[in-house]
């Protein structure tokens, strides 16, 4: 039973719940105290000591009724098992043959797997699938490509060379019971590969996302397949969650129990410096301000899909946010970003001034001429873009000032460093006003500069 | 036998609840159950009003021992949740101890003489009596044992979380003046949350994770049976089945099994026999507490309420 609950916690694992060696300690520790007899107990203790929140709940109640209606491998019981069954099998179809009186050989000769599968007996037969699998460490199986390996490893512990021999010997002596047999044989085959397939549905979940997730996480957001633009919205979702867990509360009171000696020793004057009144260390913290820039243009339009999605989240994790798009003229997004689901207001930002040819030189124009004064010394500008202005008047003047009167400029640039300053790219000569010039064509990329971003308030 | 206990173990820990008027679901006593067994604390988490602190309560009730609580809030921090130096007595102290403090080192002849007497003092306004215990160390100091509820743990900060770590795991405290205070006895502790935001994984590893959410129809009905007896049963069915209609619909907050007690007792003041449209109208109010879930339901009244009477010729 132990084995049991151990290929469990393999299981609870792949469907996506997080177990640790200690929680399965605690586990255990439930188990012991409140015995297996009771299917209904043992569900609800280990789905109290393993899972940590609703959905992993309903994950590991799903999994646990999609594993318990397995049957257990039981290795010594299952071999006893079988041998009884062999037993009956060495009877009933000798007086089947008798019966049938087509005088072939003895079946007493077959081996075991080939008499268990003329026996019919069903339940012998899913114990040894069961024991089967364990034998080949089915809890193993990762990707769906092993199925095949899994499957004949299984089959060849049961013994499938022995019954491919016994087929080879029947055949020619007794057609009709071979026959029998090789349809018997592919019913098992058919059992195998739907245990294979259990098994991978129980163990391999987990393995299989990762993996996916870990692609998309390096894959240039700009050559994201369509049919991946879903999974990567929800990870760049996933990513504008943790970045709010981390930051959205400041982090307070960092230099708590420093005394501050000159102000105790000021308010305590009345009392001729016996420090009654305490006085601690501040630390003075500056409030997030970020203004983004975001080219939605033609060129760009992909990869701005997401970066519109992130700081839609930043405008959930930072109080003061400004954002901007632009393409070929610029206009202020903060309060579609701000007061529609992401999906409504990234279409309606695009209507507006997505899809055009970029023109960087007006676009920072028009942000000179209106938004200038958004900046302040405390303020983080970002600017999403490839720089690429179809050979326009870069404006790099207008760079300089924003940098000038803000914190810091920080560039994200969906293109890689070999492709700025060729072509129509304006990288170079943006490049030397910004504080920061960053590659960012990756979720993981996009990730990492935001989080760089928020981190400097903190 | 041995096999057999477990499951009886859990119904007398059912019943116990029970007898303290805390009907409690299998899943919810097995949890209790569990936590004494294997010395884990318990963390309960689900939506406002569906019993959570109350089933500290009753756990206390139900044990005979002593409830403590501690209601966290943001800025909680361990001077208010564990311990504080008594830091006017300490220094009231010196000043009426300054001249036996004069006596005692007046026999010595040098500074390095004073300050080694000095030292066989000891730590003297830095013990026990100067230490003022808050609900975290009380816990630990109860000789009996006790219910420690902490409640709503997601309204404290991030690092007051960290601070409670070694308290759930080991149930101890390390006070550096006075060294390590571990439990006399190890106290049932009992952990709320409103899921405002997701608790630390170190946490929640360190607890067993309880969800109660909204109960069945049969279970708030003996929940209803047992809270506001002298509601006739008829009523009761109604009603139950009346608000898990009401629980379908997309409010902003739903009816949780607070108002369904709520409701009952006007019900019963109200001195009704069977729902009708008028009375709910009138009371709707109990149930849902936002003016605009108020007017989401109004229309569906009717509807419902034939359904919940429809529903009770079959249940």
């Amino acid at each position: 039973m132990r084995e049991n609950i151990h290929r469990f916690f393999r299981a609870a694992r792949g469907a996506g719940v997080h177990v640790s060696p200690a929680e399965s300690i605690d586990a255990m520790r439930a188990v012991a105290q409140v015995g297996v007899s009771d299917r209904t107990i043992l569900r609800d203790a280990l789905l109290l000591t393993l899972a940590k929140s609703q959905d992993e709940k309903l994950a590991l109640g799903d999994c646990f009724d999609l594993f318990f209606s397995q049957p257990e491998p039981r290795q010594e019981q299952s071999e006893a098992d079988s041998n009884d069954v062999s037993e009956d099998a060495d009877q009933s179809p000798s007086s089947g043959e008798a019966s049938d009186a087509s005088g072939g050989s003895p079946p007493a000769e077959l081996g075991p797997l080939a008499r268990m599968l003329l026996s019919q007996d069903r339940n012998a037969i899913t114990a040894a699938i069961a024991s089967a699998s364990g034998a080949a460490s089915l809890s193993d199986i990762r990707y769906s490509t092993q199925r095949g390996i899994f499957s004949s490893r299984i089959l060849d512990a049961m013994g499938l060379q022995r019954l491919r021999d016994d087929l080879d010997e029947l055949t020619p002596t007794n057609p009709a019971l071979a026959e029998r047999l090789r349809a018997a044989l592919d019913a098992l085959r058919e059992a195998v590969r739907d245990t294979v397939a259990q098994g991978l549905a129980l163990y391999a979940r987990e393995e299989a996302e990762n993996l996916r997730n870990e692609i998309l996480r390096n894959a240039p957001l700009a050559r994201i397949e369509r049919r991946h633009v879903a999974e990567m919205r929800a990870l760049i979702r996933q990513i504008a969650r943790r970045l709010r867990e981390r930051y959205s509360k400041p982090r307070k009171r960092q230099r708590r129990g420093h005394l501050d000696v000159r102000r105790t020793l000021r308010r305590n004057a009345a009392w001729g410096g016996i420090p009654f009144l305490t006085a601690w260390k501040r630390k003075h913290r500056d409030r997030p301000k970020i203004v983004a820039l975001c080219d939605v243009s033609g060129s760009v339009a992909q990869v701005s899909d997401f970066f519109l999605l992130l700081i839609h989240s930043l405008h959930e994790v930072v109080d003061d946010v400004h954002s901007f798009a632009f393409s070929s003229h610029l206009i202020e997004v903060s309060d579609i970003l701000e007061s529609k689901p992401p999906e409504e207001a990234m279409a309606e930002i695009m209507s507006k001034v997505g899809f055009g040819s970029s023109d960087y030189g007006s676009s920072l124009v028009d942000f000179e001429k209106e938004f200038m004064s958004a900046l302040t010394p405390q303020t983080t500008v970002i600017v999403l873009g490839d720089a690429r202005s179809n050979n326009l008047d870069p404006r790099a003047d207008i760079l300089r000032r924003i940098s000038e009167r803000s914190k810091r400029l920080v560039w994200l640039n969906p293109e890689g460093r070999l492709a700025w300053g060729f072509g129509d790219s304006e990288m170079p000569r943006y490049a030397t006003f910004c504080s920061v010039v960053r590659q960012c064509a990756t979720a993981q990329q996009l990730e990492r500069a935001v989080s760089d971003i928020v981190a400097t308030y903190q | 036998m041995a096999e057999q206990k477990p499951s009886t173990a859990i119904e007398a820990v059912e019943s116990g609840l029970a007898a303290q008027g805390y009907i409690a679901s299998r899943q919810i006593a097995t949890a209790v159950y569990l936590s004494q067994q294997i010395e884990k604390p318990i963390l309960v988490e689900g939506p406002a009003g569906v019993g959570k602190t109350e089933l500290a309560k009753a756990i206390a009730a139900w044990r005979g021992l002593k409830m403590i609580r501690l209601q966290c809030y943001e800025g909680l921090d361990e001077a208010k949740a564990l311990y504080e130096w008594k830091y006017a007595k300490q220094l009231l102290y010196t000043q009426i101890l300054k001249d036996k403090l004069g006596e005692v080192l007046g026999g010595a002849q040098t500074l390095h003489a004073a300050l080694n007497q000095l030292h066989d003092f000891g730590d003297v306004f830095f013990s026990k009596e100067f230490v003022e215990p808050r609900p975290l160390l009380q816990a630990l100091e109860q000789p009996g044992g006790c219910v420690l509820l902490i409640d709503e743990i997601d309204k404290s900060d991030a690092e007051f979380e960290s601070l409670l770590l070694e308290i759930l795991s080991d149930f101890q405290v390390t006070i550096p003046e006075l060294g390590t205070v571990s439990a006399i006895t190890p106290p049932t502790v009992i952990l709320t949350s409103n899921s405002e935001r997701d608790l630390g994984d170190a946490l929640k590893r360190r607890c067993l994770h309880l969800h109660i959410g909204f109960p069945e129809q049969r279970l708030e009905e003996r929940i209803v049976e047992s809270r506001v007896p002298n509601i006739s049963q008829t009523l009761r069915r109604q009603m139950v089945g009346f608000i898990h209609e009401i629980r379908s619909l997309d409010l902003k907050k739903l009816p949780s099994v607070s108002e369904t007690i709520d409701w009952a007792r006007v019900l019963v003041l109200l001195q009704a026999s069977e729902l009708d449209t008028e009375i709910v109208k009138d009371t709707l109010n109990v149930l849902l507490k936002y003016e605009a879930d108020i007017e989401a339901a109004q229309p569906q009244i009717t509807t419902f309420i034939a359904k919940a009477a429809r529903s009770n010729v079959f249940g």
